[in-house]
């Protein structure tokens, strides 16, 4: 059993930023990472963040997670990074088991950070399962980490920020998009990512779902069907599009498999995506000293799961009598940058979703 | 940047030229695919190698016998599992490809009861 002051599972945008205040605040710590490099999703957003100077806002994602890797160099006595390490079991005693390599060992962490992120919902219609048929993300890993274009044209489903900026990162990369698929009568995403696509002659096909895909060993043709205002489909409204690639980006739902493992009180909140911990505004989940950040708590953007990451790294040092040098106005700063990134009319439902396990916003 | 070449001749699903990212392939690896002989790129993982040569189709589900290809890339979905180097079950998506490796679509092993 190897003993930790820290274990953190996950080094995307929210283990990285727990791991650089645990470490400032004195303590040892293991970042476990599936992957064989860090950052998370960040390493394959090719375009710049929105928001403030504070979360790296005009800053490319995979810049970000450059930055927020390079803030853990000099701390080689504190710190041990595995890689290519999945965390397999965790049980609430805060022991962890962990594979990497063919071999597997176990960790006890006096705290531990569950940071997992999230993985793609899939969307229900007949043969989703063929070949061609992805994630949006997918399509991201597939183009901006190895240089591969997924093929030769795309229809995307969904019009969120996801659909909108991976259609764009489609048209840089040289891949035809055909259309773009939305259910809801409005576009989800920023209407200036929208724009973009509507200037390079991209087809938004609104109050249209997909029917079913075609092909044999590989998708060949989309049917899309058009849906009235209750949301069913209309008769005879069907149409093909021929497209070897169907791109599927209709949200994410948080990666909670560990924490209920653990035995952790989970609730199902919508506005969040899915299964998330309870928590409290400590960022403690139901068992004693184990925490939780990023979109396992709750789909959000990159730029709050780096600031939730920092408070559940200081957090986690202050309950096991870590001091970190700036703890008192450190915290204060960081809820405050919360606070400004979740205010607003697109921050409604994150704060409505936030309520209901246990955060309170004024 | 070097010339980029598949069995079948030039690597087509490469990216060329973009605006943001560069892609600077070095040395070529070789690997088998249902003792097909391919070609790939060092970083490569073995899905995004396969990707290049064409191949979309990486194996056929237990039960139904069902085509599977990628669909998440990132190691949570296991749609991509392959059998590799005589392993069953390896995500291609997160594996690095290596010289020499042999990899083959799954048999199912489905039972008939």
């Amino acid at each position: 059993m190897i003993k930790r002051d820290l274990v953190i599972v996950g080094g995307g945008p929210a283990g990285l930023s727990a791991a650089k205040v645990a470490l400032d605040a004195g303590m040892s710590v293991t970042l476990i990472e599936r992957f064989n490099q860090l950052g998370g999703q960040l390493i394959k957003q090719t375009h710049k963040f929105f928001g403030s100077q504070l979360q790296y806002a005009k800053t490319r994602g995979f810049d970000i997670a450059r930055i927020l890797i390079d803030d853990l160099k000099g701390y080689d006595d504190q710190l041990e990074i595995l890689l290519d390490a999945t965390c397999v079991g965790f049980y609430p005693d805060k022991v962890l088991t962990v594979y990497q390599y063919g071999k597997y060992m176990k960790y006890l962490g006096g705290s531990v950070i569950i940071a997992t992120g999230a993985s793609e919902k899939v969307l229900a219609f007949e043969n989703n399962d063929l070949p061609g048929i992805y994630g949006a993300g997918a399509i991201q890993t597939l183009m901006n980490i190895y240089g591969i274009k997924p093929g030769k044209e795309v229809v995307m489903v969904g019009s969120g920020n996801i659909g909108l900026i991976v259609s764009y990162q489609l048209i840089q990369a040289g891949v035809k998009v055909k259309a773009l698929v939305e259910a809801a009568s409005t576009i989800g995403g920023y209407l200036v990512h929208a724009s973009k696509l509507k200037r390079l002659g991209v087809g938004f096909l609104m109050n249209t779902t997909v029917k079913k895909a075609i092909g044999k060993d590989h998708l060949e043709k989309v049917v899309t069907v058009k849906l009235d205002d209750r949301w069913q489909e209309i008769p005879g409204s069907e149409s093909e599009i021929d497209a070897d690639v169907l791109c599927i980006s209709v949200g994410l739902s948080p990666l909670h498999q560990l924490l209920s493992m653990a035995g952790a009180h989970m609730l199902d909140v919508s506005e969040l995506g899915g299964l998330v911990p309870k928590k409290t505004c400590d960022y403690e989940t139901s068992i004693d000293h184990v925490y939780a950040c990023g979109d396992v708590t709750g789909i959000e953007e990159a730029s709050s799961a780096m600031v939730e990451g920092r408070i559940c790294g200081l957090m986690a040092a202050n309950h096991l009598g870590f001091k970190h040098p700036e703890a008192q106005s450190l915290e204060d700063d960081l809820n405050n940058q919360l606070c400004v990134l979740r205010q607003g009319p697109c921050g409604e439902k994150i704060r409505c979703g936030l309520k209901k396990v246990g955060e309170i916003y004024d | 940047m070097i010339k980029l070449k598949t069995v079948r001749g030039e690597a087509l699903m490469r990216i060329k030229e973009h605006p943001i990212l560069k892609f600077d392939y070095q040395n070529e690896i070789h690997f088998t695919y249902n003792n097909q002989a391919m070609i790939g790129y060092e970083g490569d993982t073995i899905a995004a190698a396969l990707y290049d040569n064409g191949i979309r189709h990486f194996s056929n589900s237990v039960v139904h016998d069902r085509p599977r290809g990628l669909y998440c890339a990132i190691g949570n979905c296991g749609s991509c599992y392959m059998r590799v180097n005589g392993v069953d079950n390896v995500k291609t998506c997160m594996t690095l490809l290596e010289e020499n490796m042999v990899v083959e679509s799954e048999v199912s092993v489905a039972s008939n009861d």
